[in-house]
């Protein structure tokens, strides 16, 4: 999946905001939709996608969308 | 000497147990002095649990429960057996709206499907003999819930229902069925994964006597699976170390 892709995936996990808030360069944690229900479906939507396991640790390890993209890669 | 929890002369099947709960429950039975059938699917582990057991007449074999062939064969190699530890489990965490169905046959299929086909089989083959006892390991989840846990609550709710049910049919042979629902164990399931450590610190606080050790567990088993429960039947044990007590939250 290219980065293009994976924002709007992470994109579709939110409930509330709206996709053209989200860019690689969002800091995903600022947005006021975060919190821990929509981690876990981050979590889960990368284990379905790229079969990779991250954890909670490694979602605060990152700041925006595109270093999470990164940090899977390395998985 | 004395001891009405004794399982000498006890021929006991625990699933899952090549690690964690199941691997303590398997080896405390063995000190009790049954002898131990182990089963799970990873042999190095599986063989690690059947090192450290009493006694020389000890059986394993591996299998995967979600697998019918598996079961059958499973089956075949079990002696009638005087008790029946179901501990086998998987814990998968998702919000609902990204369930999949390999989630959900993974979670069911593992947790409670191939739990009430191996009692049905056994049943059948009459492997299970009069005034045995069948010991169910549930959770806490079963009624105590967390976001992103709801597959593996259903599951666990599932087998409190079913043991019930059991129970109740079985009386008539003298089988006791009963479950456990453990509190927070640290184990291989939990101690890796998406549980950060800082959040298992965080979550240790909530528990008035600290997480559990998976003999915790072992000790309310072997009870269970002694005489001296014999008349200890449908009854849903809660081991949390008081954690549902503390709001459970
Ligand atoms: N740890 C806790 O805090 C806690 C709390 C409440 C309830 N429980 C329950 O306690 C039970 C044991 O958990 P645990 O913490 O000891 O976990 P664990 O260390 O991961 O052990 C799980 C066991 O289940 C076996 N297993 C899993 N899938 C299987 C399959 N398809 N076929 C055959 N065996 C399979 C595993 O063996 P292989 O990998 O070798 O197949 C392993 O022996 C589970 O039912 C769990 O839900 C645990």
């Amino acid at each position: 999946m290219v980065l293009k892709d994976f924002v709007q995936v992470f994109a579709g996990q939110f409930d509330d905001t709206p996709v053209e808030e989200f860019t690689p360069s969002t800091i995903f944690m600022e947005l006021e939709e975060w919190g821990s229900l929509v981690a876990l479906s981050i979590i889960s939507m990368i284990d379905e996608e790229f079969e990779k396991r991250v954890t909670g640790a490694d979602l605060r390890s990152v700041k925006t969308i595109e270093e999470l993209y990164n940090l899977i890669q390395t998985k | 000497m004395y001891n009405p929890f004794s399982l000498i002369g006890k021929k006991i099947f625990v699933t899952g147990s090549s690690s964690g709960i199941g691997a303590s429950i398997a080896i405390e039975s063995s000190k009790m002095g049954a002898q131990i059938i182990l089963t799970g699917r990873n042999a190095v582990r599986l063989n690690d649990t059947f090192s450290q057991l009493d006694g020389k007449e000890n059986i394993q074999i591996v299998g995967n429960l979600t697998n019918l062939e598996d079961i059958d064969s499973i089956i075949e190699q079990l002696p009638i057996l005087d008790g029946l530890v179901l501990n086998a489990g998987v814990l998968k965490t998702m919000p609902v709206k990204n369930i999949t169905t390999s989630a959900i046959e993974e979670v069911f299929n593992t947790n409670i499907i191939s739990s009430i086909k191996l009692v049905q089989k056994l049943l059948k083959n009459k492997k299970i003999n009069k005034g045995a006892s069948i010991v169910f390991i549930s959770s806490i989840s079963s009624f105590n819930v967390k976001i992103g846990n709801s597959l593996y609550s259903a599951t666990k709710g599932a087998i409190n229902s079913f043991m019930k049910v059991l129970a109740l049919e079985l009386a008539s042979q003298k089988i006791t069925v009963n479950s456990i629902q453990p509190g927070f164990i640290k184990t291989r399931a939990l101690s890796s994964g998406i549980i950060t450590d800082e959040q298992l610190d965080a979550h240790a606080k909530i528990y008035p006597l600290g997480f559990g050790k998976p003999s915790d567990i072992a000790y309310a088993c072997v009870y269970l699976l002694s005489d001296a429960s014999e008349w200890v039947t449908g009854s849903v044990f809660t081991i949390d170390g008081g954690v549902t007590s503390n709001g459970g939250h």
